[in-house]
């Protein structure tokens, strides 16, 4: 019963670092404006009630580093290694995007749903041919995916035709701001579905399961009759719709696709997500609630900076300090000394109890 | 034997002489050697300007060159020499090491422009440096907003990439104003040029309740991301309303947003050295030099900046940047 007890407790256990990171977080900024949570209903511009509030921005700005950060979870765990590309994936997927939306006259939500269904695919491709790069030809991701990182904002370039288009239309709004009448962002919504896709995923296919044991175990996964090829290859085209979703997100939020700027660097936050986690960056094991868990702790960090009025100077050596500070609370050594800790306190405390009944 | 070598030297003098009696024709040679179109709005509509100035109707055979790399502008301008080139327009992606090839030119008697991008050299190595003065954009835009005579000024500053040529220049003129008291800053906050980050920076102030009258962003783009977190917050802005909203570069799109009255200011790094060069060009083809120059042989751009009061539809569509705004 007890052992029992432990072994379910050790399952969370990866959680640890990200929810410890969110509650520092938490409190910290309750010491420092016990306002900073509050949530409030405004009308806006349109006279539709919309939230607001910190806690509002965090979830909403997080969408798509979190739904990035969902597939990176995935690649990580079948290959080994991230995928450094995702940024300018969703910035070809954003381009298409509104290149299909510029393409009528008119936008209608059948022209939205077209715009939609062809960046996914366009990032499908892209990421078929990421992951054959790895799955067929054993490059390592974060090379094979160089390829991408390095040319993908050109090629968005190139499909914007040189410009930075800008798309206005309420079905657009809807998706990158709020759906009138409801008052919550509909990115939280999008992410929200996204996580619920892949929850049915993994509680109604063995994805999951494929996915661990071609991470541990590559040659002893095929000879189970696992296609670890196979598996590869689909976690990077997921990875694909994945960034296509943050790019149709990223484009609605303001109507506008700058192929130089939209999600820049994010590649490195949801890689950071991931590790935060507790996910181990080598393959194999992973919890997909971590990465999600670590992506907000992220936004959150981000937010609660600016609400500080940090110096623009400074923003990014206070946020390496915190990082610094996650990665080694979540390293194996410190982990280990943890248990130690623990497995002492505990004979310890046997030891006294034992002693009590003697 | 003596008549045959008198022959072939007057063949080969005439040979000689053939480039330099084509050169005396009215084709002006010029080799331009310019940053990619793909890093910017700003620098595609300077490479079009250059292409559409430099054009055979006005008499120009020119040839471009775009690279954002030191090494392969440098041997671009070296090959536009061989080629003998009457005039050489450079806008260099690094402020050093140009030296050697300006004297190259100079000995062959080119005559060098530089344009948008100043180089760290002597001054007598070029004829004139068609440049932006960055801090007097930002002089402008902030002038044009003390001329507003508000009250009160609570400004949210949003800044582009730190250290950067245009955030340096676009934020100058604002701190001597916070600095001076005249001003005071609510937040300033650097998003990097990106749109989704001034949106956040904006939202998180709305979020802590501090008041604040005008959004200073340092390009286009952060502004609408600011003017979005506005929207969503049901806070009104533009003419005559809550917020003033300023913004840089003249996108087509964001001189709408002026002209619907959406927004109050837009300001312009002008792209536009082309015409400035020609014409010098064309005095020093006639014999004459070029006059009104300082020791620093520098030519600054007008900055133009708009007032979404007076903005006409000319305005848009000389001065705007980009493909205009298409009713969707």
């Amino acid at each position: 019963m007890n052992k029992n007890k432990r072994g379910g407790l050790s399952r969370y256990s990866q959680l640890l670092v990200p929810l410890i990171a969110i509650l520092v977080l938490v409190i910290f900024n309750l010491i420092r404006d016990p306002s900073f949570f509050s949530v409030g209903l405004t009308a806006n511009n349109n006279g539709d009630p919309v939230l607001q509030g910190n806690l509002i921005s965090i979830l909403n700005g997080a969408s798509e580093l979190v739904i990035l950060s969902m597939g990176m979870t995935l690649v990580t765990a079948a290959c080994g290694g991230q995928d450094i590309s995702v940024g300018a994936l969703a910035a070809i997927a954003g381009s298409v995007f509104v290149k299909v939306l510029k393409s009528g006259g008119s936008i209608s939500p059948l022209l939205v749903l077209g715009g939609f269904l062809m960046c996914c695919a366009v990032a499908m491709v892209f990421g078929a041919f990421n992951g054959s790069l790895v799955a067929f030809f054993n490059i390592q991701p974060m090379i094979a995916t160089l390829i991408l990182f390095t040319c993908g904002r050109s090629i968005a370039y190139w499909i914007n035709g040189g410009a930075t288009p800008t798309v206005a239309s309420p079905i657009i709004n809807a998706i990158g701001s709020f759906i009138p009448g409801v008052p919550i962002p509909t990115p939280i919504l999008i992410v929200l579905l996204m996580g619920g896709l892949f929850a049915l995923l993994f509680r109604f296919t063995t994805l999951g399961l494929y996915i661990q044991s071609v991470g541990i175990n590559q040659s002893a996964a095929r000879l189970n009759g696992i296609n670890a090829v196979g598996i590869k290859l689909l976690s990077f085209v997921i990875l694909g719709v994945c960034c296509a979703v943050a790019g149709m997100i990223g484009v609605s939020r303001l109507g506008l696709i700058n192929h130089e700027t939209l999600l820049i660097n994010i590649e490195m936050d949801a890689i950071l997500a991931v590790a935060i986690g507790g996910n181990n960056l080598g393959g194999g094991k992973f919890k997909m609630i971590g990465s999600v868990l670590g992506a907000y702790a992220i936004q959150a960090l981000t937010i609660t900076l600016y609400a500080m009025k940090v110096p623009s100077t400074d923003v990014k050596a206070y946020k390496a300090v915190v990082i610094v500070l996650l990665v080694v609370m979540g390293s194996p050594v410190v982990k280990e000394a943890a248990d130690r800790v623990t497995k002492r306190i505990r004979a310890a405390r046997r030891s006294g109890t034992e002693k009590e009944a003697a | 034997m003596k008549k045959l070598i008198a022959v072939a030297l007057v063949i080969v003098m005439c040979l000689s002489l053939m480039p330099a009696a084509f050169a005396a024709d009215d084709v002006i040679k010029v080799g331009v050697v310019n940053n990619p179109p793909s890093e910017s709005g700003y620098r595609e509509a300077n490479v079009n300007d250059f292409i559409n100035v430099f054009t055979k109707e006005n008499g120009y055979d020119a040839s471009f060159f775009y690279s954002i790399k030191n090494d392969e502008q440098l041997s671009a301008a070296r090959q536009f020499i061989t080629d003998g080139v009457d005039y050489l327009l450079i806008s260099a992606a690094e402020t050093t090491g140009w030296d050697a090839v300006l004297k190259d030119a100079q000995e062959a008697g080119i005559g060098v422009f530089l344009f948008d991008r100043m180089i760290d050299c002597d001054p007598a190595l070029f004829e004139a440096a068609v440049v932006s003065d960055m801090a007097k954009e930002g002089e402008t835009a902030v002038g044009w907003l003390l001329d507003q005579k508000l009250d009160t000024y609570n400004v949210i500053h949003i800044q582009g990439a730190m250290g950067s040529d245009a955030q340096l220049g676009r934020t100058g003129a604002l701190d001597e104003q916070f600095a001076s008291g005249k001003m005071t800053k609510v937040v300033q906050q650097t998003a990097t040029w990106d749109e989704a980050e001034a949106k956040k920076i904006v939202e998180s102030v709305i979020n802590s309740g501090d008041a604040f009258n005008v959004i200073y962003a340092e390009n286009d783009g952060m502004a609408k991301g600011a003017v979005a977190a506005l929207d969503e917050a049901g806070i009104t802005h533009g003419v005559d309303k809550d917020v003033i909203v300023m913004g840089f570069d003249c996108n087509k799109w964001a001189l709408r947003e002026l002209q619907a009255g959406n927004w109050n200011y837009d300001g312009q790094c002008s792209p536009f050295q082309a015409q400035v060069i020609s014409d010098m060009i064309h005095v020093l083809e006639a014999g004459g030099t070029i006059e009104g120059l300082n020791e620093s042989k520098q030519v600054i751009s007008v900055e133009k900046g708009f007032d979404a009061r007076t903005i006409t539809e000319e305005d848009i569509l000389t001065y705007g940047l980009g493909e205009d705004v298409t009713v969707g």
